[in-house]
């Protein structure tokens, strides 16, 4: 497949995102009432539900449209702390897609790296505080090197899920150090951080919709 | 497990039913059904420091039972537990906005943090109000660390939207109000324990289970385990549970405002056995109490429990305590 994203691929990708996000739910709620307040699931998807809605109503021209409209879609509806979190990194993205009409692999790994700073800026995260970043910093750093590599972005955003993954897997033995799953400290360790277990779920809509 | 009991119609709407109710008992109240934003009914008031504040929904009366004369402008009603969104706390601020900038009083949560960060971001780039957003934060259950996100807004958060809202109704600047609501932060501390678990009506089971005869300490007002699990004592060891680590937390003396909250399911009868437990204790302490107030004014939905918050007061914070206040939570001296 061709290495170019339009906007119909974009729209793919967050359909694919919202579809995982409905699919485990349940899961992330689970993962949250261990070590958070049990609504990553129901507020993810309340926001998925409303962006999917939006971009059916009137479908965007340019992908940083369709990123922009996404973004604010969940700033709106999202609320907690996902709501700016994955907010912002949507209107990150739709920032540096800027006037073009389609993407390529180094653009998406342009985009990708935008997200993961918009998360950083917003969230204050850093490698092992037991964040989404923890999943999302590994899976933009493989798809830089992939795209450095000439890989194509099929191959290059499959090695994304697998870092994503190894990143996600990580966060069980992490000891939270942001967000209200500090406030437990040590008993934290031994669970799955259901952030990065949604930005995961982003990353293989993205191998499965883009490439 | 037995099934959930609630007096509702419909998980999905709680908030909305329950604003319907708000405006309905409240006239002097004007509720933005869209946006779940409840005003008090003249704002903007011109020249006055417009206050708001916000948060998860299931804590009432905090934030809209504080909304009146000499207390809140504005609340932002949030889902049930989760931080209410910015276009929220931007049409709060559009609408309180008398001239004099606006107050944001923010429960430090990473939620409620962030989300009035980008409302404020959202209203800088649209007018020209000036917004400066205080954060409370008085748990003494969570380390401060670098390592966390930091302490948690509860119990002082009804103080300093009592304390922040006289002094704004006395006409004070708004660097004057956002000091005073510093201050009140700064000097109070709190320090809660639940007798049961909550539960949130979209989930329809406990957070947390909480066996018989244990009760959890150090817990938070959305049913975040505490500190430690502990059989369920006395209210006098209860007393001491609370009020010790404030104590050992901050220095003292005498002239607090001392203020036991309720959780929600914890009966005013229960809340009196322990106000007299942490006077007892204060008394021994050396530590005089100047105002009490007593009752459920930050909940955790259907949680047992108590929270014991002490606030260090100067002249200037007990004139402003005593200040007249009219909202449907606190009303006194009107």
């Amino acid at each position: 497949m061709a290495d170019t994203v339009d906007t119909e691929a974009l729209h793919a990708w967050i359909r694919e995102f919202a579809r995982l996000i409905a699919e485990h739910k349940d899961l992330l709620t689970e993962l949250d009432s261990a070590i958070g307040d049990a609504d990553h699931g129901i507020n993810l998807h309340r926001g998925m539900s409303a962006v999917v809605e939006v971009l059916e109503k009137e479908s965007p021209g340019r992908p940083a449209e369709l990123l922009k409209r996404t973004g604010m879609t969940l700033v709106s509806t999202v609320g907690g702390a996902s709501g700016p979190l994955y907010g912002t990194a949507f209107l990150r993205m739709s920032a540096i897609a800027g006037d073009a009409e389609t993407l390529d692999g180094a653009d998406i790994a342009k985009i990708l790296r935008a997200a993961l700073d918009g998360v950083v800026a917003r969230g204050k995260a850093q490698a092992g505080d037991k964040t989404m970043y923890d999943a999302l910093a590994p899976a933009v750093e493989s798809i830089e090197e992939s795209i450095a590599d000439g890989q194509p972005l099929g191959e290059a955003l499959d090695n994304a899920v697998r870092a994503a993954e190894q990143g996600r897997a990580a966060t069980v033995a992490m000891v939270a150090r942001k967000g209200r799953a500090s406030y437990l400290g040590e008993r934290s360790a031994g669970h799955q951080d259901p952030g990065a277990t949604s930005v995961t779920l982003l990353v293989a809509a993205a191998a499965r919709a883009l490439a | 497990m037995s099934a959930m009991k609630k007096l509702i119609n419909d998980p999905a709407h709680v908030v909305a039913d329950a604003l319907r109710g708000v405006a309905l008992a409240h006239p002097e109240l004007r509720v933005d059904h869209e946006q779940k934003v409840v005003y008090r009914g003249d704002a903007p008031v011109r020249g006055k420091v417009g206050l708001i504040s916000g948060g998860g929904s299931g804590h009432e009366p905090l934030h809209a039972g504080f909304v009146g004369p000499g207390m809140l402008d504005a609340a932002c009603a949030g889902e049930i537990f989760t931080s209410p969104v910015p276009d929220q706390m931007v049409a709060a601020t559009k609408g309180v906005d008398g001239g004099a900038g606006v107050l944001h009083i923010v429960k430090n949560y990473t939620g409620d943090v962030m989300n009035f960060e980008m409302a404020a971001e959202i209203v800088a780039a649209e007018t020209g109000t000036e917004v400066i957003a205080v954060v409370t934060d008085d748990d003494v259950a969570v380390q401060d660390s670098l390592y966390t996100a930091g302490r948690r807004g509860v119990g002082v958060t009804v103080l300093v939207e009592k304390i922040a809202g006289a002094a704004a109704a006395e006409g004070r600047p708004l660097a004057d109000v956002a000091a005073v609501a510093r201050k009140v932060n700064e000097n109070g501390r709190s320090m809660g324990l639940a007798l049961t678990s909550c539960t949130v009506p979209a989930a329809g089971k406990p957070t947390f289970d909480l066996p018989d005869g244990q009760m959890e300490v150090g817990i938070g007002i959305h049913g975040e385990p505490g500190r430690r699990r502990v059989p369920v004592a006395s209210a006098a060891e209860a007393a001491e549970m609370l009020v010790t680590p404030i104590l050992a937390d901050l220095d003292y003396h005498s002239g607090v405002i001392a203020f036991v909250n309720g959780m929600g399911a914890t009966p005013l009868i229960e809340l009196y056995v322990l106000f007299a437990e942490v006077a007892a204790i204060l008394e021994k302490s050396g530590v005089g109490i100047a105002r009490s107030l007593v009752g459920p004014y930050i909940t955790s939905l259907d949680m047992a429990g108590a929270s014991v918050t002490l606030l260090r007061a100067d002249d200037e914070i007990l004139r402003l305590w005593d200040a007249p206040v009219r909202t449907p939570g606190l009303r006194w001296g009107i």
